[in-house]
């Protein structure tokens, strides 16, 4: 390592050849833990980076950018002489350039506090956001990349977001996440990642909200449901999940805002994305049923939508696809039956039984739970179901699980319930079997 | 399940950013600033080239900088006859971080704020002072310095970050890989990795030269 330092040090006619080679060997680890501790190592990349010799500079920021992978933390704290330079270089214009530049920064923000404790003070939220006004879609995924990066710091909420939030950043990355599918897509999911970041942080909402994230992204997501058919880009489901996440936690943001999204298409552009990943990418699976949680939790419109549009056959074929679905589609049920006697009526005629009454007997205890918590709803509203239910032999079931601790109470109140003649006291409030249930 | 995705997703990313894009190559053309005789065989060099050395370039001096923040602080500080006049009355030497809106009565000021509250190196490259005075001994012919630029770059002078004004800076020794370059006109040759840039292009440092010092020869 020594000798590729003096070699790039010594200035001679293959200086360029001698940079290149100590950026090949700075792809190994244990290299670039020894060339940092080399004497005056930093300081020779410095002085090239900032040099006017344009393949040179060019070549040092590679041997930066391979220093920045290092996992040591001691390594990324030797670059921190570094960093006013590569923000200083992010007011250039040269494409490939600036990308290192800022995939050097996201990697130093990964590993180093003492670097990103450096960065804000020197500006570096002004700098992007000027940065975020370019048009090449390489530097936009740069940019995304160093945002997220800094996004999902620990003291990220109280001292990188605030800063965010004050720069005309987030209402510009709500712009590139939403003309993503047309402009360029690698930009797109940094910045819906950047988004979710932000949203999950709990202190942005109220100011995402007043940008119109919400009718964007919702604009968003019907965009993308009627692209898939024809040519779902590789890696969309990237994009699918953060926008996803930020539309079920926008909206489970207590703000009593007035601004609702009442668009049933966007229930129809949630199960096409659902059948579209549910073979490739299973887990947007549940992101969709959060969503759909969220939507039918509150209000009755999606709830009306959901049966009206005929979408519920859709939704219980997702029964059994994985555990964390069932539980779901069991909640977005019982947000549905919880809503009155019309709409159990509606779920019972689906019908529903013959697909509950399996999940009864399922092993997870956490499935079955919110199994009971459905059923619970339909029989109270819809007595009928009550005794379909038996007359499938149901209570059998029930019986089963008696004795398991999470379930009994409410497997108890709940065979209490079917017992009860029909017609009989099914409204009057049963106290036992109400506090059984949520 | 989605973070572990996005998390691969990145890695891939990362580890093929690394490996250095075989770009297209075209036929070589050079560069058509008059006086530059640059040659490159991609897009990109040529991209890199002319925004180091010609895009924020001043025009007293022929210095480059890296932004337009940086050339627009050059050029009030040091090319403006109104500004020193200025700066004894009231705050004109601007932060260099753009987003600071500060201002201060003196270089040193400046420094010192750049340092306390940006966290900024002492030795930040694009802040060196101008010399205002100029002896007798700091003031060379161009064909004097051409002929004292050392090719090689010895270890102690890199260490030299922190170093006055001088004419013969560390910094430009790294900058003209040249040999010494002879000042009379030379046939141009094509070399693609080296870069004949004209001794008077420097990053902003460096006494005053050209047509502001004395003629030699």
């Amino acid at each position: 390592v020594l000798e590729l330092l003096r070699a790039v040090q010594r200035g001679s006619e293959d200086r360029k050849r001698s940079l290149s080679r100590l950026r090949w060997a700075l792809q190994n680890k244990e290299t670039q833990q020894k060339f940092v501790r080399l004497d005056g190592s930093i300081r020779t990349l410095i002085g090239i980076f900032t040099s006017s010799l344009a393949d040179m500079q060019m070549e040092a920021a590679r041997c930066l950018h391979e220093l920045s992978h290092s996992s040591d933390p001691a390594v990324a704290e030797a670059c921190l002489p570094v960093t006013s330079y590569l923000l200083t270089y992010l007011s250039g214009h040269s494409v490939e350039f600036m990308e290192l530049c800022l995939y050097t920064l996201g990697n130093l923000v990964v590993e180093s506090e003492a670097v990103r404790k450096q960065l804000l003070p020197q500006g570096i939220i002004p700098v992007l956001a000027s940065c975020i006004q370019s048009p090449h879609e390489a530097v936009l995924e740069g940019l995304g990349y160093v945002l997220s990066q800094l996004l999902q710091a620990k003291e990220a909420p109280t001292e990188i977001i605030p800063l965010v939030l004050d720069s005309v950043l987030p209402q510009h990355m709500l712009r590139l996440v939403c003309s993503g599918l047309k402009a360029g897509i690698g930009a797109a999911v940094e910045f819906a990642w950047c988004l979710h970041y932000i949203v999950c942080s709990h202190t942005a909402n109220a100011a995402l909200l007043s940008l119109g994230a919400l009718p964007a992204l919702t604009s968003l997501l019907l965009d993308l449901a009627s692209e898939i058919p024809q040519d779902a880009p590789e890696g969309l489901e990237l994009l699918v999940c953060p926008v996803l996440r930020c539309l079920s936690n926008l909206l489970a943001e207590e703000t009593g805002c007035e601004v609702q999204i009442q668009d049933e298409r966007l229930l129809i552009a949630l199960f096409l994305i659902l059948q579209c990943f549910l073979q490739q990418h299973p887990f947007i699976v549940q992101e969709c049923l959060w969503l759909l949680n969220n939507l039918t939790a509150d209000e009755p419109f999606f709830c009306s939508a959901l049966l009206s549009l005929d979408l519920l056959p859709a939704l219980l074929q997702l029964l059994p696809c994985s555990q964390m679905a069932s539980v779901l589609v069991l909640t977005v049920l019982c947000n549905i039956a919880e809503k009155g006697p019309a709409y159990c009526q509606q779920l019972h005629r689906q019908p529903a039984l013959p697909l509950l009454l399996p999940t009864l007997a399922l092993p997870d205890p956490e499935v079955v739970g919110q199994c009971l918590e459905l059923l619970h709803l339909l029989f109270l509203h819809w007595p009928e179901a009550a005794a379909d239910f038996v007359t499938q032999g149901g209570h059998r079931a029930l019986e089963q699980h008696q004795s398991t601790p999470e379930l009994q109470e409410r497997a108890r109140a709940l065979l209490d319930m079917v017992r009860q003649p029909l017609g009989a006291s099914a409204f009057s409030p049963c106290h036992t079997t109400l506090s059984a249930f949520s | 399940d989605g973070d572990v995705h996005r998390h691969l997703y990145l890695q891939g990313v990362l580890t093929s950013l690394a490996e250095v894009a075989e770009r297209p190559k075209v036929s070589e053309f050079s560069c058509h600033i008059s006086g530059c005789c640059q040659v490159f065989d991609t897009v990109e060099d040529y991209e890199h080239h002319y925004n180091t050395l010609h895009r924020n370039v001043c025009s007293f001096c022929k210095r480059s900088f890296p932004s337009g923040h940086l050339l627009d602080i050059h050029i009030l500080e040091w090319h403006d006859s109104l500004f020193q006049i200025m700066a004894g009355k009231q705050n004109m030497y601007k932060c260099l971080v753009e987003a600071c809106a500060e201002k201060f009565k003196s270089s040193k000021d400046r420094k010192d704020h750049l340092v306390t509250v940006h966290l900024y190196p002492a030795d930040f490259r694009f802040d060196r002072p101008k010399k205002v005075k100029s002896g007798p001994k700091h003031v060379s012919s161009p064909s004097k310095q051409g002929a004292s630029m050392p090719m090689d770059v010895s270890v102690e002078t890199l260490e030299q970050f922190q170093v006055d004004p001088m004419e013969i800076g560390p910094s430009e020794n790294m900058e003209i890989p040249q040999p010494a370059a002879s000042p009379g006109p030379s046939v141009p040759e094509k070399q693609l990795y080296k870069s004949r840039i004209p001794s008077t292009i420097c990053f902003g440092q460096g006494a005053t030269r050209g047509f502001k010092g004395p003629r030699k020869k």
